[in-house]
């Protein structure tokens, strides 16, 4: 039996039908087609599928998409505006801070939440900040340099 | 993989969760254990009833003797609670060092001791201080303490209507602390350890040596009968039996608990 939920995601309202049992993750990416946000794991460990819900970063595969019912999700498709890259994809692009960027999009809507809450984030906190975020490719250093790179420009904008 | 099918309700109030609770849905707090669980199809509740929206869950207050913790405080609120940090240290601590961030900002305490994991950090931190926890089903409300509330893996003595509603933590305990061992920074605990130092001695709980958490009598006996932190720390595994796994033996285990203990004494005392 389905349900009906009202979902502001990136700024658009969408009312759909969903399965309770429907995760949020699935829901973006099957029924609004939004695939940025990616799934690694079964088991809540990797951190690929964060979004932010109502201004938290939340984990989209421990969330059922009927409890965002009324709520504002902002996935990676949310950043760039009008053409231009948001602070955060520019420095992980200065700063290589993917190689194959699967674990990206979970990455910067984590380190985003972390600027949002702690503007002075120090590079302690970022990789604190970070530790439920599984990077395969990187070495995660890049990662760190493209965050505490992006807090400085957000900083000063 | 997606969990089975469901039907899904969200609680505006304890009586309502608890009649649905009754029907046979089972409680959804955080869902960092439950969701995961329902993924791997290790759970398939036919039913589920979100306590999210139940305000009188969430909050920290004194009451008396004891501070009354919400079942649905998150452990990022509990970790940053100053009523907490001065009267059950480790209690904050241990909520600080569990998953990550995120998954700190919506696992609650109330589904920790619910779901009794055998390597979860809250129960031993909370049995460390003598804790309890309020639950409260048709009948009304009953008080469990830690020690009686997890009866083995993934198992409490709750009723199956029954839902946690308060957490309950003596004050007195500000001299405590926790110390953890783990590989990746959101690994659980292979063992973890919490101390505290109290008006009627050192009381000292673990997770991961048992299929609950339990008081390490040896390092209790040891320190309070004037032994040094290290001796005790070699006590600490008597009456321990801890099950070799690939994390390690069964001495692996009992030593790790006894370097944690002594450990967790030391920053109890400052
Ligand atoms: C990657 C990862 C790493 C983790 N690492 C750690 C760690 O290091 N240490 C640690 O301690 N934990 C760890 N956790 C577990 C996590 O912290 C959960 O918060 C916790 O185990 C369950 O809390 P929850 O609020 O998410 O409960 P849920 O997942 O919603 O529920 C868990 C269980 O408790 C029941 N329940 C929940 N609330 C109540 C209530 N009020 N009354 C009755 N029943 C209830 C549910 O029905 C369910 O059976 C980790 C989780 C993940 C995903
Ligand atoms: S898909 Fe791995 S944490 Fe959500
Ligand atoms: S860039 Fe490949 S997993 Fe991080």
């Amino acid at each position: 039996m389905g349900q009906t939920i009202t979902v502001t995601v990136n700024g658009t309202a969408h009312t759909a039908d969903v399965e309770p049992r429907t995760l949020l993750v699935h829901f973006l990416r099957e029924q609004l087609t939004l695939t940025g946000t990616h799934i690694g794991c079964d088991t809540s460990t990797c951190g690929c599928c964060t979004v932010h819900l109502d201004g938290e970063p939340v984990l989209s595969c421990s969330v059922l998409a009927v409890q965002a019912d009324g709520c504002a999700v902002r996935t990676v498709e949310g950043l760039s505006e009008g053409g231009e890259l948001h602070p955060i994809q520019q420095a992980f692009h200065e700063n290589h801070g993917l190689q194959c960027g699967f674990c990206t999009p979970g990455m910067m809507m984590t380190a985003l939440g972390v600027i949002e809450q702690n503007p002075q984030a120090s590079d302690d906190e970022i990789r604190e900040a970070l530790e439920g975020n599984l990077c395969r490719c990187t070495g995660y250093q890049n990662i760190v340099a493209a965050v505490r790179s992006a807090a400085d420009q957000m900083a000063r904008s | 993989m997606i969990p089975s099918t469901l039907e899904y309700t969200k609680a505006s109030s304890i009586d309502e969760a608890i009649a649905a609770v009754q029907a046979g849905a089972r409680p959804l707090a955080g869902g960092q254990s439950l969701m995961p669980m329902m993924r791997l199809r290790l759970a398939a509740p036919g039913a589920v009833v979100d306590l999210g929206g139940i305000a009188e869950l969430v909050g920290v207050c004194e009451d008396g003797d004891e501070i009354a913790v919400g079942a649905m405080t998150t452990h990022r609120a509990v970790a940053a609670d100053p009523l907490i940090g001065e009267h059950c240290r480790v209690v904050a601590q241990a909520a600080s060092g569990v998953g990550s961030l995120v998954i700190r900002g919506r696992g609650t305490i109330g589904g920790s001791l619910a779901h009794a994991d055998p390597h979860g950090d809250l129960p031993a931190a909370i049995l460390a201080v003598g804790g309890a926890v309020i639950a409260r089903g048709p009948g009304g409300e009953r008080r469990i303490e830690i020690g009686d509330l997890i009866t083995s893996y993934l198992t409490t003595s709750l009723a199956d209507d029954e839902i946690i509603t308060q957490v309950r933590l003596p004050k007195g305990n500000g001299r405590s602390a926790y110390a953890k061992f783990h590989r990746r920074a959101i690994d659980w605990s292979i063992v973890g350890v919490g101390v505290a130092i109290g008006a009627d001695g050192v009381r000292a709980a673990a997770t991961g040596v048992a299929d609950r958490p339990v008081r390490l009598a040896g390092f209790e006996a040891a320190i309070n009968g004037g032994a040094s932190a290290e001796e005790a720390a070699r006590a600490a595994g008597e009456g321990i039996d801890p099950t070799a796994d690939l994390d390690g033996s069964t001495e692996y285990k009992r030593h790790l608990a006894g370097v944690l203990a002594a450990q967790a004494h030391q920053a109890a005392q400052g």
